[in-house]
């Protein structure tokens, strides 16, 4: 509790959160798919930048914490790449399901 | 600034803090060190309950449909809730309770230099969680339909649906228990990095951290962030199992491969999370004992990091026959291939701290080489399965098995005896019986051997995991395979009868032993300087470090050691 | 603070005070959690999975007050923390409180919002988007309630003038806990092709 900064002013950042709330929502009012995913998932980056910048200090903190949340996301990058090959995959997919059928499940027990 | 080793005070209860009950004390405690203990305790009863279903499963294999001594009949569903248990309890209630929170609870603190976890209650409600899901594992054992069966990998939809696995709550009560131990082993990783990281004794660099203490960290690290997505599959896998989603339920959309990817993100990672504690036990040990200083602390240190950040790319090389996608099984080869590149190094490093040294065969330094000598076959072999080619033959066959045992095994067991060997004077204040201490290692590695080499062989033969009763393969039903059988099942009654050798010195040594000194080994690293056991509050005056933990034989010194807390003289 | 519990406690050799570091640790493993799960919907949403088109069934409307009443949260629960370094528990303690309402008031509109899809016949087991709908945005709730039981020991705390620090770190969760809901709302709420 001993380190002395200047505060950001909390209210306009608040200010600043729910103008990009609005234009979230009225994104998909255009009915553009592209630009809807922009409105959409950019603004939600650009918000969550903003919360943890300021609200949560991320501005004054070490590098460190810096580091671990970067990485923290790169590595989730990682395990999507890494299963969507597989998980999108379609093929394969007809699979019957037995447990409804009674008659099917003693078939294979 | 005047502590040296001879500064510590000698008398026991000089300490001005107040007596706790011992309701509070051994039962609630908060002092980092009994908290160890519980935990180390805790996995050396889960490891008998581990080793007893590993005897009824081998005893099974050998003599398939005789009743099994002390056991009873092993059927089929009973024989895969054995193996599934076994391999659950092995990994998560004793390599990462004792290795992991034991040692580091009892280690961190200690080696670097101050007088408890930075929150200790914290670590005492870790300790209690873990000791819930403990107990709601064994109960999973006795509900009706039994323990669940569906291997500790738990694929779905064997393991998602009741009408498949036969274990409705069997296998709800696994889940939650290993559910429960990974919020456990989060909030006590949690309490142990930020000790480390913050916690350390005035004039500790980063660079003069014990090995032990890095590759705990660094594991704990690694633990955090694989279980995270695991923990997102559980509660999925839970939905699946409780309320009827179909999250991993192929005939409404949901996607099994979904649930190994989860898995695997962790089942991989997670090896070298139980790998990298033994390892920094292991160097600890063996600078000791050859009286030698760490080769290449840098480089074992980076190539730590080095396979941590490689385990999170390797994953898939476990399901290359779950029907991924080809191409990828091409990358997860290059990448498993690779990270063997890392660990070799430390290998080496190892080896040639050894180089040139004077060695004494105590016996943690018998533990610690045989580490070396057995892990090496284990990684060796790894590199053969990496290979997705030659994967596609070994998947699933007992030379996995054989291979797995031959990395699990040296970390989790002979990784257990090293430390408690070599740490028993600090914890107990008294020291170990070295004959017996001998007999219970030749009584141990050697029958180890006999039983996995064989497997090796049995796996090349086309013998494949998780079949209660080979009689009904012709091809494997032969008899030179049953005697190969047999022989690993009696080495393994060997080991066990072996075992009681241990518990006899472990409690005869801890009330009978010989004395122990402060500094028994000649030691350089913090733990070393005070009190055997510690006091509480572990220092009587919290230490300064001037050095690194690995300066041995240092010429010019008249000692061949150099406790990291010695001022150096003023010339 | 400072005189009790362990000497470890109060060491701080990175320069970051160990309960926040311990709060980002906690923080980066919630990431991978709830991340875990984002993936997971994500993968199956790129793929075209039956059921996903749901998504224009949730109330926009209800995501966007929602939204707006977690974010003034975690304005007030920042400004309890400004009120706590000036050393003003009393108003610390009137805006942890706002806080906690915000939460009532959020857990309101979630619990509104349940009851009108169930009874539309959309619930847990309709479909993997439901299944997800309610996993993820049950799992955040379970998140808001801790963070609010939370928040009320530590408002009485600070009340009698103890561990004024503590309330930085609930603000940085409560904040992390407004962050996914701000990832929660677009791919819940508005992505609905
Ligand atoms: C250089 C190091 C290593 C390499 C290249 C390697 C490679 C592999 C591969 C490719 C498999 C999959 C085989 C299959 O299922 O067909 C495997 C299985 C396994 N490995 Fe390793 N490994 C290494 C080190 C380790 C270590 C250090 C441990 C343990 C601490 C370990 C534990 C396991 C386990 C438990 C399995 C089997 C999991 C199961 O299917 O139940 N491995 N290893
Ligand atoms: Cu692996």
């Amino acid at each position: 509790m001993s380190e002395t900064y200047a505060h950001p002013n909390y209210i306009k950042i608040w200010f600043w959160l729910l103008i990009l709330l609005a234009l979230s929502v009225a994104g998909p009012m255009l009915e553009i798919p592209a630009l809807t995913i922009l409105t959409a998932f950019g603004i939600a980056v650009v918000k969550a930048f903003l919360v943890a910048a300021n609200f949560m200090h991320l501005k004054f903190e070490k590098k460190i914490i810096w580091f671990l949340l970067i990485l923290s996301m790169c590595l989730l990058g990682v395990f999507f790449f890494g299963a969507a090959p597989d998980v999108m995959m379609t093929e394969g997919d007809q699979w019957i399901d037995c447990i409804a059928d009674k008659s099917c499940v003693e078939q294979r027990l | 600034m005047s502590q040296s080793t001879s500064a510590v005070a000698t008398d026991t209860h000089a300490e001005h803090h107040e007596e706790l009950s011992f309701l509070y004390k051994y039962i609630l405690p908060i002092d980092h060190k009994i908290i160890a203990m519980q935990y180390i305790f805790t996995g050396m009863i889960m490891a008998i309950v581990g080793g007893y279903f590993a005897y009824a499963f081998r005893m099974q294999l050998a003599f398939p449909g005789d009743l099994v001594p002390l056991y009873g009949l092993v059927g089929p569903g009973e024989y895969n809730m054995l193996v599934t248990n076994h391999g659950t309890i092995m990994i998560f209630w004793v390599a990462m309770p004792v290795l992991i929170a034991g040692f580091g609870n009892y280690l961190i603190p200690l080696m670097i230099g101050c007088d408890d976890m930075v929150f200790p209650r914290l670590n005492r409600l870790s300790y209690q969680i873990f000791l819930v899901s403990a107990l709601v594992l064994i109960l999973s054992f006795f509900v009706k339909g039994g323990g669940f069966g569906g291997a500790w990998t738990a694929y779905p939809p064997l393991s998602s649906v009741a009408e498949y696995s036969l274990t409705d709550w069997g296998a709800s009560l696994w889940l939650l228990a290993v559910a429960l131990e990974f919020i456990s082993f989060l909030l006590g990783g949690i309490n142990f990095v930020t000790t480390a990281m913050n916690a350390r004794a005035p004039g500790m660099k980063m660079l003069d951290i014990p090995i032990a203490v890095w590759f705990i960290v660094v594991a704990v690290i690694l633990f955090m962030a694989s279980v995270g997505p695991l923990v997102a599959g559980a509660v999925m896998l839970f939905m699946d199992q409780r309320v009827g989603t179909t999250f991993f339920l192929p005939s409404a959309g949901g996607d099994p491969l979904l649930w190994e990817h989860l898995f695997w993100f962790f089942g991989h990672p997670e090896v070298y999370v139980v790998l990298l504690p033994t390892m920094g036990i292991v160097a600890e040990i063996i600078t000791v004992f050859s009286r030698k200083k760490l080769f290449g602390y840098r480089t074992v240190l980076y190539t730590a990091f080095a396979t941590g950040g490689l385990s999170f790319v390797v994953w898939a090389h476990h399901q290359f026959i779950a029907g991924i996608d080809p191409r990828m099984a091409n990358v997860f080869t290059v990448t498993t291939v690779l990270i063997s590149i890392p660990l070799a190094e430390m290998m080496f490093s190892y080896i040639a701290t050894l180089y040139g040294g004077s060695i004494e065969l105590k016996t943690p330094m018998l533990w610690a080489l045989s580490f070396l000598a057995a892990f090496l076959i284990g990684g060796v072999t790894g590199i053969y399965l990496g290979a997705s080619a030659m994967d596609v033959y070994f998947h699933d066959s007992y030379f996995v098995l054989a291979h797995f045992h031959y990395t699990f095994f040296p970390i989790t067991i002979i990784g257990m005896f090293a430390a408690l060997t070599y740490w028993f004077p600090k914890m107990f204040g008294r020291m170990m019986n070295e004959t017996l201490g001998k007999i219970h290692f030749w009584g141990t590695f050697i029958p180890f051997n006999c039983i996995f080499l064989p497997l090796f062989f049995l796996g090349l033969a086309g013998q494949h995991r998780r079949i209660y009763n080979y009689d009904h393969f012709p091809d494997l039903a032969t008899q030179e395979l049953q005697d190969i059988r047999v022989f690993a099942t009696y080495s393994l009654i060997v080991m066990i009868f072996f075992q009681l050798i241990f518990v006899y010195n472990f409690f005869h040594s801890m009330f009978k032993g010989e004395k122990a000194t402060e500094n028994p080994w000649k030691s350089n690293t913090l733990e070393w300087t005070t009190l055997s056991p510690p006091p509480h509050g572990n220092f009587k005056v919290l230490p300064t470090v001037y050095r690194g933990p690995y300066e041995y034989s240092v010429p010019g010194r008249d000692e061949d050691y150099w406790p990291q807390n010695e001022a150096p003289k003023k010339s | 603070m400072s005189t009790h519990g362990p000497i470890a406690t109060h060491r701080s050799a990175t320069g970051v005070p160990s309960g926040r570091l311990a709060i980002w640790w906690l923080l980066a493993s919630e990431i991978f959690i709830f991340g875990g799960l984002v993936v997971c919907f994500v993968l199956f949403k790129l793929n075209g999975t039956p059921g996903f088109e749901d998504a224009s069934l949730t109330s926009t409307a209800a995501g966007a007050i929602n939204t707006f009443v977690l974010l003034t949260s975690s304005l007030s629960i920042v400004l309890a923390h400004a009120a706590i370094e000036k050393g003003d528990s009393a108003k610390s303690f009137t805006y942890i409180w706002y806080t906690i309402g915000g939460g009532f008031v959020f857990l309101g509109i979630k619990a509104y919002e349940y009851t009108g899809k169930i009874l539309h016949g959309h619930t847990l087991t309709d479909n993997l988007f439901w299944s997800f709908y309610y996993t993820m945005t049950g799992l955040h709730a379970l998140h808001v309630i801790g963070g609010m039981v939370i928040m009320a020991l530590i408002s009485f705390d600070i009340r009698k003038g103890h561990n004024y620090q503590r309330v930085e770190l609930i603000g940085i969760y409560w904040h992390f806990v407004d962050l996914v809901w701000i990832f929660l709302f677009p791919l819940l709420y508005i992505a609905n092709f």
